[in-house]
């Protein structure tokens, strides 16, 4: 496949590797936001072409890990009426709530259906009148334009049957709230690059700025990352703290203006809890008041449950980069896929469920023999 | 949320508003629909990047090819040292 | 507990764990972990005996100096008719195919068929036609059969469960399954992967082929047939159905101790069939063939099956795939197409399209 083939030339990936290990002369420690990136570089193994030096560390960059627990049970309170089709993304089946997760709520009868697109989920309600179709509309910037497109087209062509039910996080906020806090031990970011296609990189300059840190717009295949990591180790050889675009087949300074143009038309920022990083202010979307009749949440209302904890789940320790999946206790033992503690164990793209199915014990010989990171630098 | 993939428009069906522009992608052989709206620079051959039945970005071509003369140019400095 | 309210500390907020099933899920049809546990924690310790113990895809069962084999299988889909075959097709072969693995010939079969009231008379027709061409086309004779119907809504058009007799006959040396797999084996794919769950995904998505991805259904018996001829020393064969390759091997791997060692570079993967898999964000590894399988053979005989296999059209796809090796026991590893290792593990439950 073009454009995708091309970027897991095993012979680049080699020159790549070898270029960051020749570049390197101290430890650093480096964050991937986003769960895509996260998904290749276990699956491909390519912590095993970095240099001892090179520490990469997971953030919150799946939006399943992050998605509160009150809003899974909200989904599976929607899910179990008798006259909803609820439609989501594959991911968000298994994510627990405090009970149940939505394949559960499939399993005890509800109509749950896996779907591609949003507009798919439209079809669907135009298809069956009859019935309420709710779209669990979970994602970042990524996903926000297609979302807020359905909403745009469900008000545009008046189908009433229609609602989503919304879960949108923004990345930039995230960030600044793991740069700000005090354990925080990154020194590099590869800042998630499909984000960037929409949202342009414009707001990383502050951030770069402000914590020093050197940002680098990254994609997704293996030479992306590689690349993505030999540009930022660069930077912090240097000195210097920049943000670069590796991405930049994809990626434009700017953005993509019409999708920014159809989000701000469809949804306003907001503050959002995070499952594992608290509530984070301006860091979310909802939808404006032209479109609230589209809202979920307040088409089917529940009464307010306050969401139990487990403790053993450290997630939030994770999704900062601050352990790693295998130093939890429960990890591999009490926590697994099939019984999740916690939403990074659950996510295809979660850190604990990446590790869990591509590197177990390899990753644990392996990290012990990378060298420890200085706390100050 | 970042699944994205690359594929290169074969048709465009326009529809009043822009907003229901679509087109078909071709993917290596395999075909599917997908919403334009975000991409009306694209055109009959573009390659698109497609997020959930949408294209979120029209693939500079140019830059494409950044990271692998990047390697070609390693590849002489490597022979230019040994 | 964590206070969620307070943005500077670092909050634990975590769901409990899930509650444990009191439901069957459609997880546990998948053929992965989940399924397994099924077999494991409800069905062997009820019929406990040491022939179903063996755990492989049919019973080998010695009766008055001859050796039979018995196997059984149902089959749900949906759609029922999708490119390339209908359930029709997938009955048949499915079980004959069972039969193979165990290096038995396939002889006879009955079928069983749950029918949804409402079903439209020419569905069935296709359907039944097309048993009669696979079970031709395979050489086995449908010899006792029965009928139910249920009520409409209370099924998906047609259910079908099949079951199988076989003869292993005498050029069978020992007994080929996961107990014979030896340390340095090869492993051999006898085509390339992922076509069947293509297929059928292929409908329920609405994805277009230029040349449509076919499913792959058809009795590899021919194949098998032709290994034992040839005498290879055939340790294990394993159909490579629901779960794909990667949970077929890691089944083998951990019923018998030892490490499976893939090349990603040697993974046979048409094309088209990638492309969407890339576009649903699948890995072809997971995903369901109806007409291929994994063999074991000594690695000194690996070249001499590889010539077998290609000769018959079923298998002329064939390509060696990884070795065994003694450790990490139990698990399956693959090195990348860069060059880096990962562990191919046991699918959870279902594979689930993503968009992350």
């Amino acid at each position: 496949m073009k454009f995708v083939t091309e970027y897991r030339d095993q012979q680049a990936a080699e020159k790549l590797s070898q270029t960051i290990r020749k570049k390197v002369t101290r430890p650093w420690m480096i964050m991937e936001i986003c769960g895509g990136q996260t998904h290749t570089i276990v699956k491909s193994g390519l912590e095993d072409l970095l240099p001892r030096e090179v520490t990469l560390v997971h953030g919150p960059g799946c939006p399943v890990c992050v998605t509160p627990i009150e809003l899974i049970d909200k989904a599976v309170a929607i899910a179990e009426r008798s006259d909803v089709i609820f439609c989501s993304f594959g991911d968000m089946l298994r994510v627990p709530g405090s009970s149940q997760s939505l394949f559960d709520a499939k399993a005890a009868g509800g109509d749950v259906r896996v779907v591609y697109s949003p507009l798919d989920a439209l079809k669907l309600a135009k298809a069956n009148p009859a019935r309420q179709v709710v779209f669990f509309a979970v994602g970042f910037e990524t996903t926000a334009p297609a979302n807020a497109m359905a909403a745009w087209q469900a008000d545009h062509d008046n189908v009433e049957n229609f609602s989503l039910l919304i879960s949108h996080v923004l990345v930039p906020p995230a960030m600044e709230a793991i740069l700000s806090s005090e354990n925080c031990r990154v020194q590099g970011f590869l800042a998630a690059g499909h984000v960037c296609t929409i949202m342009g990189y414009e707001e990383y300059f502050p951030l770069a700025e402000r914590y020093k840190v050197p940002i680098v717009v990254t994609g997704f295949e293996p030479l992306d990352i590689l690349e993505g990591i030999l540009m930022t180790v660069t930077q912090l050889e240097d000195g210097r703290h920049e943000v670069e675009n590796q991405y930049s087949r994809a990626v434009r300074r700017e953005g993509n203006r019409p999708a920014q143009e159809r989000i701000a038309e469809v949804f306003e920022v907001t503050q959002r809890q995070w499952s594992g990083l608290g509530e984070i202010p301006a860091s979310g979307l909802r939808l404006r008041e032209r479109f609230q009749k589209l809202d979920a949440d307040l088409r089917f209302p529940s009464s307010e449950e306050p969401a139990r904890e487990s403790p053993e789940c450290i997630s939030g320790l994770i999704l900062q980069g601050i352990k790693k999946p295998h130093e939890c206790a429960a990890f591999g033992t009490k926590c697994t896929p099939e019984n999740p503690l916690g939403a990074p164990m659950v996510s295809s793209e979660g850190a604990c469920a990446a590790y869990y199915h591509y590197g177990r014990r390899q990753k644990q010989e392996s990290d012990h023999a990378r060298l420890p990171v200085a706390q100050s630098f | 949320m970042c699944l994205a993939v690359p594929g290169r428009i074969t048709e465009i069906i326009d529809a009043g508003d822009i907003a229901f522009r679509r087109g078909k992608v071709d993917f290596g052989g395999i075909g599917k629909e997908v919403n334009l709206a975000f991409t009306p620079e694209a055109a009959v051959g573009s390659y698109v990047l497609v997020h959930v039945g949408f294209a979120i970005s029209v693939i500079d071509e140019a830059e494409a090819q950044r990271v692998f003369q990047y390697l070609e140019q390693l590849g002489v400095l490597q022979e230019e040292l040994t | 507990m964590a206070d969620g309210k307070n943005k500077k500390v670092i909050t634990l907020d975590c769901p409990l764990p899930r509650v444990s099933e009191d439901r069957v899920l459609l997880a546990h049809g998948g053929g992965g972990r989940l399924t397994h546990q099924l077999i494991e924690k409800i069905f062997l310790p009820a019929f406990a005996n040491p022939l179903l113990e063996q755990r492989h895809d049919g019973a080998v069962l010695p009766i008055n100096g001859s050796c039979l084999a018995f196997t059984t299988d149902s089959f749900v889909v949906r759609p029922l008719i999708f490119p390339g075959g209908n359930i029709g097709d997938l009955a048949v072969n499915g079980t004959v195919n069972d039969l193979a693995m165990c290096g038995a010939h396939p002889l006879y079969l009955s079928a069983g068929f749950i029918l949804e009231e409402g079903l439209a008379m020419e569905t069935l027709q296709t359907v039944v036609a097309s048993m009669q061409k696979a079970a031709s086309r395979a050489n086995v004779q449908l010899v006792t059969g029965d009928t139910k119907v249920v009520d409409k809504g209370k099924g998906d058009g047609i259910f079908v469960n099949t079951s199988g007799i076989g003869l292993i006959e005498s050029n069978v040396k020992g007994t080929i399954g996961p107990a014979s797999v030896q340390v340095g084996d090869a492993v051999i794919v006898s085509g390339d992967l992922g076509r069947h769950g293509v297929a059928i995904l292929s409908v329920r998505e609405g994805l277009e082929f230029e040349s449509p991805i076919l499913s792959d259904t058809a009795s590899i018996w021919p194949a098998v047939e032709a290994l034992l001829n040839a005498e290879i020393d055939v340790h294990c064969l394993r159909d490579l159905t629901r779960g794909g390759l990667a949970t077929t091997l890691n089944e083998i791997a951990s019923d018998r101790g030892v490490c499976i060692r893939l090349e990603e570079t040697l993974i046979p993967v048409e094309e088209t069939v990638q492309g969407a898999c890339e576009i649903l964000g699948l890995d072809p590894l997971y995903i369901a063939n109806e007409g291929r399988f994994a063999a074991f053979v000594p690695s000194a005989q690996t070249e001499a099956a590889l010539q077998v296999l290609r000769k018959v059209a079923v298998s002329e796809g064939a390509v060696a795939v990884g070795k065994v090796e003694e450790s990490p026991r139990g698990l399956v590893v693959m090195q990348s197409r860069i060059g880096g290792n990962r562990v191919v593990d046991m699918l959870s439950g279902e594979q689930l399209p993503r968009i992350c």
